[in-house]
């Protein structure tokens, strides 16, 4: 008996999960200071994936295996999280965290496993001939500055050299990740950049929009997480200043964000990669297969929110890449190469996306060798606070690639000539 | 009168507003300091509980609602009410009644006479505890919490400051209605310290526990009657803090903002916390407005700790602490 016993516990201890599985580990954080957000953002990847194991048996006819790993969106939590699940057989890692983010580009790099930064983390990680494992589409921090003031422009029939326009932000390396943008677009376009540091978590920000109240910017951009985008709001409130001058990053563009300011928030508009709502035929679906069936990731309250759309985007990007690396090598099963290659060559069409049960939910992008990050497209919503919903008011438009582009090249690089990388495909 | 005068005079109005919330944080560590000598390491998260209470009593939210429909497969969310505020708030401070008759109970009672390091150990335990509890029995979604408090700026205080000076300065409301209530609540606990027995049996044992037990005071009831005044504080600050951002994760770290007043105010002084909030509220605010803009901003959390250091290097043991003598 005893050695049976034995036996079982070390099969278990040396069993990895069915070889063939295709294996995506999800960073999740459903505790913490950022649980609110880190929930939505898990149900949507994980139900997303359960969709398509119940109903279509896997991807092209592989199951898929999701390891759940909480970070509490700690750093070296996520670390551990990611030494932790690489020897499963993981095949794509989605931190859902800048700072996790950077600290996985060296390692993923080495192991040979592709990172997907999906709109944040290092931004320059578009320019895959230095960055070859990590991926940024369908858009970064610096498409969304661009995409900022695009709309601002837009509103101002293309003149805002006489606007002055403020960023609130969060005094940490991923707040300040759209300044150098900003400023070298207030070259080209004239208007004048006021900077608002707010520290973490950014409960209290009274100095900064007293300051607003006294300078009157035309438009403020805000780059915030957690509960600093509440606050903000509520503070942009207190004061009247206009909420449809006001614009978030996509991170600050949730119904958790818009929701504790009740009615007065209406109005406030936030940038977005992807479209928003349920109104989609794979609601249906996840309802069908996932919810109703008792196999949602959550409590299966999340549907249709932003955070959670945005986490089965995630969820849909990662399997249409593995799709097409399965296509690629003629093979079901997969490995962390192949998963790359895949993913350098993925291509979003609108009838990829109706065919998924998701029309029009995203920007047409393909990714190259020499571009990880997609076209750069991006959107705009507006919050209806009646309706409690979020709409786009305008279609996809690209960033001011002009701009942009030698920022990449520049910032690449140098990452490059610091880590003797050969830039090049591979 | 000159703009930047008068910007300084609105930016002093809203560091004195915004030192008041301060002080209701720093007063709950204060309450059981000084009754007990343990330096509650859970004050925020017991503001973050409370608050969240709050709001699922109000909201008719079916505590523990996740784990009982994975247990049984039911769907039970809602019990369908929907309570008013002040139904509302005695039914929490009921709730944080007998979660400092459980704390007590339950841990400290049995850590009498135990070093202060392993009371402030047992109050860490007791914070990440609360923390997964608040989490289980209300969920971890962001809460609108409205019991009625208004929000925004004083037209009032507009009109009149526009009217004399040319620019009208912005107050918040609720700023206003946090500094009546704090006043009233010292006041409150003035009178119950100097003139209730039981305030008075407090006091006794804030200044010698064993004293005070030999003449047959209940240190166990003193200490209950402290947690439950500490767990009433921190609903007050919890819903302060809560109508400004939402109930969340977060209202738990507003803790940070309490200890560089504790150090300034000194840790067993109410007058000192209350004094300590204002000193710390008007400098960070004014050094921010001043100075910020000079060295990038975002000034306010780490100047509010120089300025407690600065304090202690000429008072060790804060404004209003009580000097400590050691005989040899």
């Amino acid at each position: 008996m005893k050695k049976v016993l034995v036996s079982a516990v070390a099969a278990a201890l040396v069993a990895g999960p069915a070889a063939a599985d295709l294996v995506f580990p999800d960073l999740s954080y459903r505790t913490g200071p950022y649980a609110a957000n880190g929930i939505p953002f898990s149900d949507g990847y994980q139900d997303y994936m359960t969709l398509l194991n119940e109903r279509d048996g896997g991807i092209g006819g592989e199951m898929i295996k999701v390891i759940e790993c909480e970070t509490g969106y700690n750093t070296e939590k996520g670390v551990e999280c990611y030494e932790a699940t690489k020897g499963e057989g993981a095949l794509l890692y989605q931190p859902l965290s800048t700072g996790i983010t950077y600290q996985l580009i060296p390692k993923a790099t080495a192991d040979g496993i592709p990172v997907h930064s999906m709109g944040y983390g290092r931004t320059s990680a578009k320019n895959g001939e230095v960055f070859h494992n990590i991926f940024n589409y369908p858009a970064n921090y610096w498409d969304g500055a661009s995409h900022a003031i695009t709309q601002i422009l837009n509103e101002n029939e293309g003149d805002i050299a006489d606007l002055k326009i403020a960023l609130v932000y969060h005094n940490s390396a991923y707040g300040k990740e759209p300044i150098r943008t900003l400023e070298e677009l207030s070259k080209k376009h004239g208007y004048e950049l006021s900077l608002l540091p707010v520290d973490s978590p950014g409960q209290e920000q009274k100095s900064q929009w007293l300051q607003i109240r006294r300078e009157r910017p035309d438009y403020v951009i805000m780059w915030g997480w957690g509960v600093m985008n509440q606050v903000a709001i509520q503070e942009a409130v207190n004061i009247r200043y206009p909420m449809d001058h006001f614009i978030g990053i996509w991170w600050s563009g949730s119904e958790n964000d818009v929701l504790p300011a009740g009615e007065a928030a209406d109005g406030y508009k936030a940038l977005t990669f992807h479209n928003l709502g349920s109104d989609y035929p794979v609601y249906d679906d996840l309802k069908k297969y996932v919810v109703d069936a008792g196999k949602a990731a959550g409590a299966g309250d999340q549907l249709g929110t932003a955070l959670y759309s945005r986490g089965m985007y995630a969820a849909m990007l990662a399997t249409e890449a593995a799709r097409t690396a399965q296509d690629m090598f003629d093979t079901k099963a997969l490995t962390p190469a192949q998963m790359r290659d895949g993913m350098e060559n993925l291509e979003m069409t609108e009838a990829k996306m109706a065919a998924l049960g998701l029309p029009n939910f995203g920007p047409e992008f393909k990714v190259t060798c020499s571009n990880h990050g997609g076209d750069g497209l991006g959107a705009v919503a507006q919050w209806d606070a009646k309706a409690r919903e979020w709409s786009l008011i305008t279609d996809y438009f690209p960033a001011d690639e002009e701009v942009l582009n030698p920022l990449i090249t520049a910032d690449s690089m140098a990452f490059a000539e610091e880590n003797n990388i050969t830039p090049g495909c591979m | 009168m000159p703009d930047q005068l008068l910007f300084a005079m609105e930016v002093l109005l809203n560091g004195l507003m915004a030192g008041v919330l301060y002080a209701l944080v720093a007063l709950g560590f204060v309450l059981i300091y000084k009754a007990s000598g343990i330096f509650n390491y859970a004050q925020g998260v017991m503001a973050l509980f409370a608050a969240m209470t709050l709001v699922g009593i109000m909201e008719g939210q079916v505590p523990f609602a996740h784990l009982i429909n994975a247990a049984f497969g039911t769907d039970l969310h809602v019990f369908g009410w929907q309570l008013s505020g002040l139904v509302g708030i005695v039914l929490t401070a009921l709730i944080m009644i007998a979660l400092a008759w459980a704390v007590n109970h339950l841990i400290f009672r049995h850590l009498v006479n135990q070093e202060p390091i392993i009371l402030f150990m047992a109050t860490i335990g007791l914070a990440y505890f609360m923390e997964g509890l608040g989490d289980l029995m209300w969920g971890a979604d962001i809460k609108k919490l409205d019991v009625g408090l208004p929000q925004g700026i004083n037209g009032w205080i507009d009109t009149v400051t526009f009217d004399a000076f040319g620019y009208g300065f912005f107050i918040d409301n609720l700023d206003i209605w946090a500094t009546v209530i704090a006043a009233v609540l010292v006041i409150a606990l003035m009178i119950f310290s100097q003139y209730s027995k039981q305030g008075r049996a407090l006091r006794a044992v804030a200044d010698d526990h064993q004293a005070a037990l030999s003449v047959g005071i209940s240190l166990n009831f003193i200490w209950v009657l402290v947690w439950s005044i500490a767990g009433f504080v921190a609903l007050v600050a919890g819903i302060m803090w809560g109508t400004k951002s939402g109930v969340q994760f977060s209202l738990s770290l507003i803790a940070l903002k309490a200890l560089p007043v504790l150090m300034l105010g000194g840790f067993t002084s109410i007058p000192g916390a209350i004094v300590g909030g204002l000193i710390i509220g008007v400098g960070e605010k004014l050094f921010e407005f001043a100075i910020g803009p000079m060295v990038g901003g975002a000034t306010e959390n780490w100047f509010a700790y120089v300025l407690a250091l600065l304090f202690l290097v000429f008072r060790p043991q804060g404004l209003f602490g009580e000097r400590l003598i050691e005989r040899v």
